[in-house]
């Protein structure tokens, strides 16, 4: 049931950080473009909606990347076990959250000194 | 590749015939069970028996026959040993692949809903073509490959730790849940091998009696036979026996690493 679930959101995650690449790039192009263009940019990433989509890619990437983890822990031929997998579960999905409030408040909360 | 609806002739009407229990019953429950027949030339549907629990066996399998015998004989379904070795009577239960036999009723909370195994041909009502399925086992070769002769007075001897690695492997009773309940097996069923192939295939390349290792991995370094499996855990969590096809597979897997590379 857990391992069923993890696995179907394992690749949603990928997907969604897929489609949030390119956004990044079109950041990225409109900081190598010149000041004015890295103002609009930032602009239209600043809106609230555009948060609340950058808050869940930041959830996607945490997840994938903890999941991975349990992957490549399951291609070493460790944690296989039914007990193990489902344990394991539950601990990527704990720290997967963890991680990305954390991330999130330090992008939206703390106040990032300028 | 994935398919996300049934085809038009296969989509389920959900509002199949109703067999009423018994006048008196008490302990009632109702069992909705998949119903095709290949002659009738309609779609599938879901018929619903209640049972009285009070006069039928505790096991999924035990209301069955139970329906088959008192209620509805023109119902489907594989059953033998009852007793979860031959592996006939795999279905999917309350959403989950395992045997009906070794399936209680208690264990079900509310309607007990009854389908044959996913994403397989329906021959009729819960019996399922299998053909493939076999064919997958057979093309593993599931037999000794020895290239020493054999003693005329005694047995191939294993040491009890060469025994112990292919005493749970060989304990597959080849039910199909595992196969059945795997996204892979689904979508690229026709090329990859699927869980319970390759359990099989791990058991002989690890057995110390068969000198055939390095072939078997050979028919294995395939694209679809092996490497389809994403570990997605669902063979190891439906397999009635408590196997673990996942770790067999990571286990085959790791092996083709370590031919090469050591």
């Amino acid at each position: 049931m857990y391992t069923m679930a993890t696995s179907i959101a394992h690749r949603i995650t990928g997907i969604v950080l897929s489609v949030g690449l390119v956004v990044l790039v079109g950041w990225l192009f409109a900081a190598a473009s010149g000041a004015e263009r890295y103002a609009q940019a930032s602009a239209l990433l600043s809106t609230g909606f555009m948060k609340l989509l950058i808050a869940g890619w930041l959830l996607a990437f945490c997840y994938h990347l903890c999941n991975g983890i349990r992957h490549l822990n399951w291609d070493l031929g460790r944690g296989l076990e039914k007990a193990e997998a489902r344990r394991s579960a539950i601990v990527v999905v704990a720290v997967a959250v963890a991680l990305a409030a954390a991330l999130i408040y330090a992008a939206f909360f703390a106040g990032v000194p300028r | 590749m994935a398919e996300f609806r049934l085809p038009p002739n296969s989509r389920i009407d959900r509002d199949g015939k109703v067999h009423e229990a018994p006048a008196g019953a008490t302990n009632v429950r109702a069992f909705k069970v998949y119903r095709y027949d290949p002659d009738g030339g309609g779609n599938p549907r879901v018929d619903t028996y209640k049972v009285d629990m009070d006069d039928c066996g505790p096991m999924v399998l035990d209301a069955l026959i139970k329906i088959k015998n008192e209620v509805d004989p023109s119902l489907s379904f594989r059953r033998s040993c009852r007793e979860g070795i031959c592996g006939s009577c795999a279905m999917n239960i309350d959403g989950a692949n395992t045997l009906a036999c070794t399936m209680s009723c208690a264990d079900v909370k509310a309607d007990v809903k009854i389908h044959p195994l996913p994403h397989m041909p329906v021959v009729k009502d819960l019996v399922t073509d299998l053909t493939q399925f076999y064919a997958q086992y057979a093309s593993v070769k599931p037999w000794l490959q020895s290239r020493t002769p054999a003693q005329p007075d005694r047995e191939r001897l294993q040491s009890p730790e060469d025994q112990e690695k292919i005493d749970r492997p060989s304990a597959c009773i080849l039910c199909a849940c595992c196969s059945t309940s795997c996204p892979s097996y689904w979508w690229n069923g026709d090329r990859y091998l699927g869980p319970a192939a390759l359990l099989a295939a791990y058991r002989w390349i690890v057995d110390s009696r068969d000198d055939a290792t390095g072939e078997r991995l050979d028919a294995l370094q395939d694209p679809f036979r092996l490497y389809r499996c994403h570990t997605i855990m669902n063979c190891t969590e439906a397999c009635p026996k408590d196997l673990n096809p996942a770790k067999a597979i990571a286990e085959v897997k790791k092996m083709m690493v370590e031919r090469e590379h050591l």
